[in-house]
């Protein structure tokens, strides 16, 4: 803090780092419930856990007005398409938080209908564990994509996904 | 319903099998004759179709089921329909001209065992992508898939 002239206090930091702040406390999350990991992603934005708190409770039903993608639940063959769609229709920058054991890795379902891990179609910047993750975890890893993104975060390039995988390989 | 069975059993003799299990109606019949048989339960007042499913007993010939599920409103009813399929290319003729609550119920059956439809206006996959290899619900289809998947990200 310093003060101008007529002792008006002034704050100094770089647009880098104001824009990064900004951005971290308004995210607006893509709902992208897919499963059961959906019902706990409601009660996240809900009263009792209040997302809002950590304003990231503005769940957006269209991509282009979302800069975070909650993928919750797991993710079929015939799905992934669809996902990545989304994802390349949502502004710059963008973020993708992979909510629970499916959509991190597949879970339990490791065969020829899901896909093995959301991170094959689009690139994932919070893993959330759990089976499914509680409200608290799922708000544990919106807090740390905040402070991914204050920190500067990755870069916003995706990177190219693998054109075909054998599922359970 | 047991007028309803006699004359069943009247107007297509031996060819149809009646039989009770767990207080439901069961009917066995050759493939030739499902578009006959349920068009005459229709007629006799089953006029919902529940559901057609499938059922793969690999080590049988024929090899595949092929069930109907029947309601009667009036009889608060309801029958079941069986037919065997098998062969290299499993077929049956299908019944969409009489219900067209068949036609998803007759892509699944076909998109899941490769059970194909005879007379079937739209016979293409339902659940799994267009150019998915294999019928998963085959019981010698690999829990991993058969061949390349198709790719995850479309141009």
């Amino acid at each position: 803090m310093a003060t101008v002239d007529d002792d008006r206090p002034v704050l100094f930091s770089s647009v880098k780092k104001l824009s990064a702040w900004a951005r971290s406390n308004s995210l607006w999350p893509a709902q992208f419930g897919l499963a059961c990991c959906a019902i706990e992603m409601m009660a996240t934005a809900a009263s009792r856990f209040d997302l809002s708190r950590f304003g990231a409770e503005v769940m957006r039903a269209s991509p282009r007005q979302a800069d975070v993608m909650i993928v919750a639940g797991r993710v079929c063959q015939k799905m992934a398409p669809v996902v990545r769609e989304l994802y390349d229709q949502m502004p710059e920058p963008k973020w993708v938080i992979a909510m629970g054991a499916c959509a991190s890795c597949g879970g339990v379902f490791a065969n020829y209908a899901v896909v093995q891990g959301v991170d094959r179609v689009v690139p994932v910047d919070i893993y959330v564990p759990g089976c499914p993750p509680s409200p608290e975890g799922l708000i544990e890893g919106v807090m740390r994509l905040q402070k991914k993104i204050r920190e500067g975060g990755r870069p916003v390039l995706p990177p190219v996904p693998p054109a075909t995988e054998v599922a359970g390989a | 319903m047991n007028e309803l069975l006699d004359a069943l059993r009247e107007t297509f003799g031996e060819k149809v099998a009646v039989a009770q299990r767990i207080g439901q109606t069961v009917l066995t019949l050759p493939k030739d004759d499902i578009v006959d048989v349920v068009r005459f339960l229709k007629e006799h007042g089953f006029s919902i179709l529940l559901d057609i499913t499938g059922v793969d007993h690999l080590e049988r010939d024929p090899r595949f089921d092929v069930v109907y599920h029947l309601y009667h409103l009036q009889l608060h009813d309801l029958v079941r329909l069986v037919v065997q399929v098998g062969g290299e290319e499993p077929e049956l003729p299908s019944v969409t001209q009489l219900f067209s609550a068949a036609n998803w119920a007759e892509r699944e059956i076909y998109d899941l065992f490769g059970v194909t439809f005879s007379g079937h206006p739209d016979l293409r996959r339902i659940m799994m992508p267009d150019d998915w290899i294999g019928h998963p619900l085959r019981k010698d289809y690999p829990l991993t898939g058969l061949g390349p998947l198709p790719p995850l990200v479309r141009e």
